[in-house]
């Protein structure tokens, strides 16, 4: 049975990884290179935390749906305002993307730390940490037969409604890439812009619905990984590196959301590996934890070599558009 | 059962499908269009001609709805219509085909098609696909409605653009220059496809230059010369010199010296180059010439025939096949330039003032000033470690004052400059290296009169002091009066050298316009007799 719980945790570890990158492709698939990702997860995280600290404060008793739609809504909001801090600067201002997006990643970290160092002041605790177990075990509600079924009940319905959302949001957002003439539109304009504008597609609209929408994805992997990876215990940069292997992700999910979902199993597997291997000292793990950076290289490598046009970027990615005048 | 349609053409009561009244459009104190008039009807092909700047696209571009004209009115069906947007122009059942194509590069045919279309209904390619297979049968297109724009042909992206249009409904074709990509098979072609598609009853504009082709395709001919409309023929009752002369308009007299040649020798001769481009088309086609000292050999031709190749060729910065002898006048050597870098072309005195459409782009650099653009052709001459700044500077201010460079200082960065000031940066540089060949490639585009007469004078200068110069121009006035033979080159071939001093500008139209095949012949001759 240790192998049936080595892939539950690495769902669970996965699911942010997918929320991230599922978030991240849309957003690439408008052009637009959002190295703002883990600040956008921290802001999820931590918005989510503050809706659910103040209501778990100011209620007599938790409501299961308020408990769920309150954290929910602030973290969407947030992420959502670091999305369209970064459209404004990047799509309306032109700003460079790289450079915006790990300003809002340096912003959304310190944003979450701040706010999860005086949420915790406010609770009076010395160490730096929130705990939200009410709410979180609202969020972590799975179905109740699923420790009937033994291994296949363990790895496969034993999660929450926002693991399977995780999932759901992928396929669904595969299926409108390419089947869908929004999906179509969205790709030309992260393609070719200037072709997509000819077309009378509104190519500003389509880069901010898309970042945005992206960003709000991304960001409920920062409400998973606290409400349900952490059981609701917020610690300051306990998130880690997570957003930087999300987009790391893109880039091994070749720009599809539904090759994403296999691979963060993966990535979540090769994340948490080192704990299921015996007599490991603290150098040994740290060495482990590269692994699904050491895989995206190697990955990287073989389709640079293979050079196959479709497993490539958007080929206006990262590049600012301006409409040709004369 | 569209038999019937097809082979009726539809007539609507002689009502032209498209008709323009006194366009006028200026961009800055540029007149592109100057009251231009013109109509074609259904069932019928207009070829509107012109050289270079003549402002055939820019018209085009109005009825297309991508530029709005400051007067005149545009008449579709014989009622007036407001064309704001390429959306307006689908509306009116107006379709271009640009010479620049616009297609996402890793989508199908079919998807580029689609695009940007909000039809009724779900979305369905293959529903789409099967309209563009029906399409392509219609009119005799060859194209696989799967196949990624990438893994495609120029021509069958051409193919893909057209389908396009007519997929939207498109009963006015526009085509901007669309053979200047193609093969003369692709071509042949294409004109079966706009005659099936003229008797099928639809309007058809295509712009060109090439003569030939206008009189094998078009029923009627508008030509415009430098913005003015001169009128339209009936292409039964016109010829190829009738035409030329239409296009190239009166001669204009230039105030330019020109002095004889003094002892001219040979200095640069190039023998059978052939260039190819990484699709295997051929850009040079055993071009042949001879560069003497004390000359202006002037290169006519329509823009992208080859004479930016031809001058990257010699410049070594372009493969190309064939021999290239430099005749050194300090050695008596002759070496062939071909296999040497750009380095060692230049530090034989070769010099290349290369004007692209992008002044900034491949001669100086933009953000640096003009001490540091000169050391870029001397970094190599400083014997220690450090940059020698002295003499560059020296010279920067010599360039400034000789040349009447209008800048606050040798410090500002060349952007900073007007594009006339520029350009003197920039032949001042080559010149003062002491080339023995000089080649300027549009040095005066985009400069205005007085600018112009500098560099021309600045040429003259050269030419005295014995240089070879090589001056790539396409205003034929100027090179009629500056130089002192001109080479023609058309579609990579030469077609003719001429006594600039006799020629007459129709004599050089008609070479700049000759068809392809014919300048191949004539080049190959010409071989044959040296």
């Amino acid at each position: 049975m240790m192998l049936a719980g080595f892939l539950q945790r690495a769902i669970m570890q996965g699911i942010p990884l997918l929320y991230g990158s599922t978030g991240e492709i849309l957003t690439e698939k408008s052009g637009h290179l959002n190295l703002g990702i883990p600040g956008i997860m921290y802001m999820g995280g931590i918005g989510g935390v503050i809706g659910a600290f103040l209501y778990e404060q100011n209620a007599a008793a938790l409501n299961p749906v308020l408990a769920v739609l309150i954290p929910l809504v602030c973290s969407m909001l947030g992420s959502l305002l670091m999305g369209l801090i970064y459209c404004f600067l990047t799509v309306t201002l032109r700003a460079n993307q790289n450079v915006t997006g790990l300003a809002l990643t340096t912003f959304g970290v310190g944003f979450g730390n701040f706010f999860g160092g005086s949420l915790a002041k406010l609770t009076g605790s010395d160490i730096p940490s929130i705990n939200l177990t009410a709410t979180s075990s609202y969020f972590r509600t799975s179905l109740p037969f699923a420790n009937d079924l033994g291994w296949f009940g363990q790895i496969f319905l034993s999660h929450s409604f926002l693991a399977y959302a995780a999932v759901i949001i992928a396929l669904a957002s595969s299926f409108i890439l390419s089947h869908t003439r929004v999906g179509l539109h969205l790709r030309a304009v992260g393609e070719n812009p200037a072709t997509a504008d000819a077309a009378g597609i509104n190519v500003g609209k389509y880069k901010y619905f898309a970042t945005c929408i992206g960003s709000v994805i991304a960001g409920l992997g920062g409400l998973y990984y606290v409400m349900d990876y952490a059981n609701g215990v917020w610690s300051n940069d306990g998130f880690g590196d997570r957003g930087w292997l999300a987009i790391a992700l893109v880039i091994f999910a070749v720009w599809r959301p539904n090759i994403s979902i296999l691979g963060s199993i993966l990535f979540g597997g090769l994340y948490i590996v080192h704990n299921y291997i015996r007599d490991l000292d603290v150098s040994g793990q740290e060495l482990f934890k590269m692994l699904p950076y050491v895989v995206t290289i190697l990955f990287l490598i073989v389709i640079s070599i293979r050079s196959k046009r479709e497993a490539q970027p958007p080929s206006h990615l990262g590049l600012p558009y301006f409409r040709e005048e004369r | 059962m569209d038999e019937a349609k097809q082979s009726a053409p539809v007539q609507k009561e002689d009502v032209p499908a498209i008709r323009l009244a006194h366009i006028t459009k200026r961009f800055g104190s540029v007149v592109a269009n100057d009251d231009v008039s013109l109509s074609v009807r259904h069932g019928e092909i207009l070829s509107v001609l012109g050289e270079n700047g003549s402002g055939k696209t820019t018209l085009m571009n109005i009825i297309a709805g991508i530029y709005y004209p400051d007067h005149g009115q545009v008449f579709v069906d014989g009622k007036e219509v407001v064309i704001r947007s390429p959306k307006d122009a689908f509306r009116y059942q107006i379709g271009m085909v640009h010479q620049h194509f616009k297609l996402v590069d890793v989508f199908s045919a079919t998807e580029n098609i689609v695009l940007g279309l909000e039809d009724e209904g779900r979305f369905s390619l293959r529903k789409a696909a099967k309209r563009v297979r029906e399409i392509s049968e219609q009119y005799g297109f060859d194209l696989d409605p799967d196949k990624k724009i990438y893994e495609m042909s120029v021509s069958e992206k051409q193919t893909v653009e057209i389908i396009k249009v007519l997929y939207r409904g498109a009963d006015i074709l526009i085509l901007d220059e669309p053979t200047a990509v193609l093969t003369p098979q692709e071509t042949e072609k294409l004109f079966t496809i706009l005659r099936r598609m003229r008797d099928s009853g639809k309007a058809i504009i295509i712009i060109t230059h090439k003569l030939h082709e206008v009189l094998s395709l078009s029923d009627e001919v508008a030509v415009l010369c430098k913005g003015k409309y001169v009128g339209t023929v009936q292409t039964a009752e016109t010829n190829e010199s009738a035409l030329t002369e239409m296009m190239v308009g009166k001669k204009v007299t230039l105030d330019i010296d020109r002095s004889e040649p003094k002892d001219p020798v040979d200095r640069l001769t190039v023998e059978d180059i052939t260039c190819r481009n990484r699709e295997g088309t051929e850009l040079l086609r055993h071009v042949s010439f001879t560069a003497r000292s004390g000359e202006i050999l002037g290169i006519a031709g329509i823009a992208g025939s080859g004479q930016r190749e031809l001058l990257e060729a010699i410049a070594g910065l372009q493969h190309v096949n064939g021999k290239i002898l430099y005749h050194n006048p300090k050695t008596g050597q002759v070496d062939d330039l071909r296999d040497k870098s750009p380095l060692e072309i230049r530090e034989l005195g070769v010099r290349l003032s290369f004007v692209p459409e992008d002044r900034l782009g491949m001669g100086l650099v933009g953000n640096m000033d003009i001490v540091d653009n000169i050391m870029l052709r001397s970094y190599k001459k400083g014997k220690s470690v450090f940059l020698e700044r002295k003499n560059p500077r020296s010279l920067a201010e010599k360039i400034i004052k000789d040349l009447e460079v209008a800048t606050p200082s040798a410090n500002t960065p060349v952007r900073r400059l007007s594009g006339g000031n520029v350009q003197k940066v920039l032949v001042g540089r080559e010149i003062a290296a002491s080339p023995t060949v000089l080649m300027a490639a549009y040095p005066v585009r985009g400069l205005d009169i007085n600018a112009s007469f500098t560099i021309y004078n600045l040429l003259n200068q050269q030419k005295e002091n014995g240089v070879a110069v090589i001056f790539v121009g396409e205003d034929l006035d100027v090179l009629l009066a500056l130089c002192d033979r001109i080479m023609v080159i058309s579609s990579g071939s030469i077609s003719g050298i001429v006594d600039a001093r006799t020629a007459t500008k129709e004599e050089v139209g008609l070479l700049m316009t000759k068809n392809s095949a014919d300048a191949y012949a004539h080049t190959a001759a010409e071989g044959g007799d040296a």
